[in-house]
């Protein structure tokens, strides 16, 4: 399943002009507000029609301004959760989830009521009134609704941003089953780091209205630079990781990663399990040798492959760690204390309290293909 | 007490056809009212504020007026009536269904405006969610819109049938004041004003139309409440 858009439209002042393509699991539009991410993800459900460019879905023209062609929405065959969940306020919880699954032709029907169901954890809602709801509640009956319409292509525009924190990390798992165990390709739409970190697969930048960088979740997520300004705190290294054991002494986690060991407070996923881990740039320390009578638990070996220099007194610093890599933000003066330069061996080094639940999540599972 | 209640045949005959009247002219009006209704709301046309004109214009104008022009329009000469009567045999001119049509006419102002309110409170993003789930727009407006804006299709019919009730100007030009045929509460009313010792009469049908008309309201209002309840909490 690849998605393709090229387009280019004009909203008042605004334009946004955007030409990417992805063939991700999960492909998060991630960018700051007004950069455009509703907008495109509202062109690809067909909810605005693009003044210029067309736009394919699993080899599908849904979109082609040139060859007046233009798909109306309900004949996509593409779900939509939207930040306001948007359940229908007349009808019960049971009678919202079946509402797509009517309007599916038979042969076309693959969701299965019980299975989203049970996949969301909706069971004891069904009789409610969406008006009866939690904001999570609506938001999980919104997916299930989705699904259940057996789209070819699921979008998710900022599902979790009307939530407060407990809520998003209750949906947070969720999507998380859904991205790994439903074949569906997933477009996401957010302005977050720790959502996109711990979701996609691919993530395509937006910043006012064009494609500032599509790529791979790792390997944009090292870019500090594409961050917007308020979210570069939370950047970071992304590591795909699995669970070796746990310490139930100390109550930590030991997670196997290409770097090396890395402990993290105790999970409950079971020993093998995949996890993907996100090291803020802010909270890795670098040490020219061996550090010994130190605190904190994880030290990385690894040597200094990139040095770009970050806003005001900070300097990234990107240490490739047996192949992993991992982004240090570091003063300059430091910098130039240690005299860190390409090609130097030095020790990355992470505390174990520094990853919380934003920060860690289900990783995704490695497909064959890739 | 038994004065109240001893109707006489033609006394009788006029509350059952005011009913009737009533009844017809609001389910007749409903059709092109919701569509109106949905016109005025959503749509961007040129010539909008005409039509919404138009619409308006039984409630600005004198009864007497728009009856004479039903009369003009639709009376057996009239272009309307004798084209209706030639290929549908409809005809309008002092019959019950002509005192309907006015009733329509002059209630359906005060129904379109009650329907368009509500149409313009749906939440369009709502049915833009349908869409994305498969419905077209036809599915959409009867699964959707239509459910969201019963409590003012409730409120516009009903309103269309207290205003039938009491529909005297129009009525009385376009049709006349035919026992029997054409002489509704109102009209029977004015006639009993019109002889000597017909107070006992105008009173029994008066008291009639207030019983008549605060039913009707109650029952919309008992049904507004519920569709209401339905829609928010349980």
């Amino acid at each position: 399943m690849t998605v393709v858009v090229d387009i280019s439209h004009r909203l008042g002042n605004f334009e946004v002009d955007a030409r990417f393509e992805s063939a991700g699991r999960l492909t998060a539009l991630f960018g700051p507000s007004g950069s455009g991410k509703t907008t495109l993800i509202n062109m690809i459900a067909g909810l605005i029609r693009p003044d210029k460019g067309r736009i394919e879905a699993d080899g599908r023209v849904l979109v082609d301004i040139d060859a007046r062609l233009f798909v109306p929405k309900h004949k996509r065959r593409i779900g939509m959760v939207f930040q306001d969940a948007r359940l229908f306020p007349h009808m019960s919880v049971a009678s919202n989830l079946r509402y797509g699954h009517w309007f599916t032709p038979t042969a076309e029907r693959y969701a299965d009521m019980n299975a989203v169901v049970e996949l969301l954890g909706i069971g004891p809602l069904l009789d409610r009134r969406p008006a009866n709801l939690s904001g999570g509640e609506k938001q999980r009956v919104a997916i299930g609704r989705a699904l259940l319409a057996s789209p070819k292509l699921l979008l998710m525009d900022e599902p979790l941003a009307s939530l407060d924190e407990a809520r998003k990390a209750e949906i947070l798992p969720y999507i998380e089953r859904l991205r790994d165990e439903t074949k569906i390709p997933i477009v996401y739409v957010s302005h977050s780091i720790s959502e996109v970190a711990r979701l996609a697969s691919d993530v395509v930048v937006l910043a006012r209205g064009k494609v500032a960088a599509c790529g791979p979740t790792g390997a944009i997520m090292q870019r500090l630079d594409l961050l917007p300004a308020e979210e570069r705190g939370e950047g970071g290294a992304v590591l795909d990781t699995a669970v070796l054991r746990h310490d139930e002494v100390f109550g930590m986690t030991v997670l196997g990663s290409a770097a090396g060991e890395i402990r993290v407070p105790l999970l409950t996923t079971p020993v093998g399990a995949l996890v993907r881990i996100r090291i803020r740039a802010r909270d890795v320390m670098i040490a020219t040798g061996q550090p010994t009578g130190l605190s904190a638990l994880n030290i990385l070996p690894g040597t200094i492959v990139a040095i770009e220099p970050g806003e005001g007194p900070t300097v990234e610093i990107g240490i490739d760690c047996n192949g992993a890599t991992v982004i240090a933000r570091i003063t300059e003066q430091s910098r130039q204390t240690l005299k860190l330069q390409l090609g130097r061996k030095v020790y990355a080094v992470v505390k174990t309290v520094s990853f919380d639940r934003a920060n860690t999540g289900a990783g995704l599972p490695v497909e064959a293909d890739g | 007490m038994n004065w109240l209640l001893d109707l006489t045949p033609d006394e009788w005959n006029a509350v059952r056809l005011s009913v009737k009247v009533a009844t017809v002219a609001m389910i007749a009006s409903l059709p092109p009212g919701i569509l109106i209704a949905l016109v005025l709301a959503r749509g961007q046309f040129w010539g909008k504020t005409l039509l919404n004109g138009l619409v308006h214009l039984p409630l600005i104008l004198p009864p007497v007026v728009v009856g004479y022009l039903l009369l003009l329009s639709f009376g057996r000469r009239g272009p309307a009536g004798a084209f209706l009567a030639e290929h549908f045999g409809i005809v309008f001119s002092f019959r019950w269904t002509g005192a309907a049509l006015a009733c329509a006419v002059m209630g359906f102002p005060l129904m379109v405006r009650a329907i368009r309110l509500s149409i313009e409170a749906v939440d369009r993003r709502i049915e833009a969610a349908a869409g994305t789930l498969g419905a077209n727009p036809l599915w959409v407006f009867g699964t959707i819109t239509l459910p969201l804006i019963l409590p003012g299709l409730i409120a516009g019919a009903i309103l269309s049938f207290a205003k039938a009730m009491g529909e005297f100007g129009a009525t009385i030009t376009f049709v006349s004041n035919i026992p029997n045929e054409t002489q509704t509460l109102p009209s029977a009313i004015y006639t009993f004003t019109q002889v000597p010792g017909g107070d006992a009469g105008a009173l029994r049908l008066t008291l009639i139309s207030i019983v008549i008309s605060m039913a009707a309201l109650v029952a919309s209002e008992v049904l507004a409440r519920r569709v209401g309840k339905r829609m928010d909490t349980e």
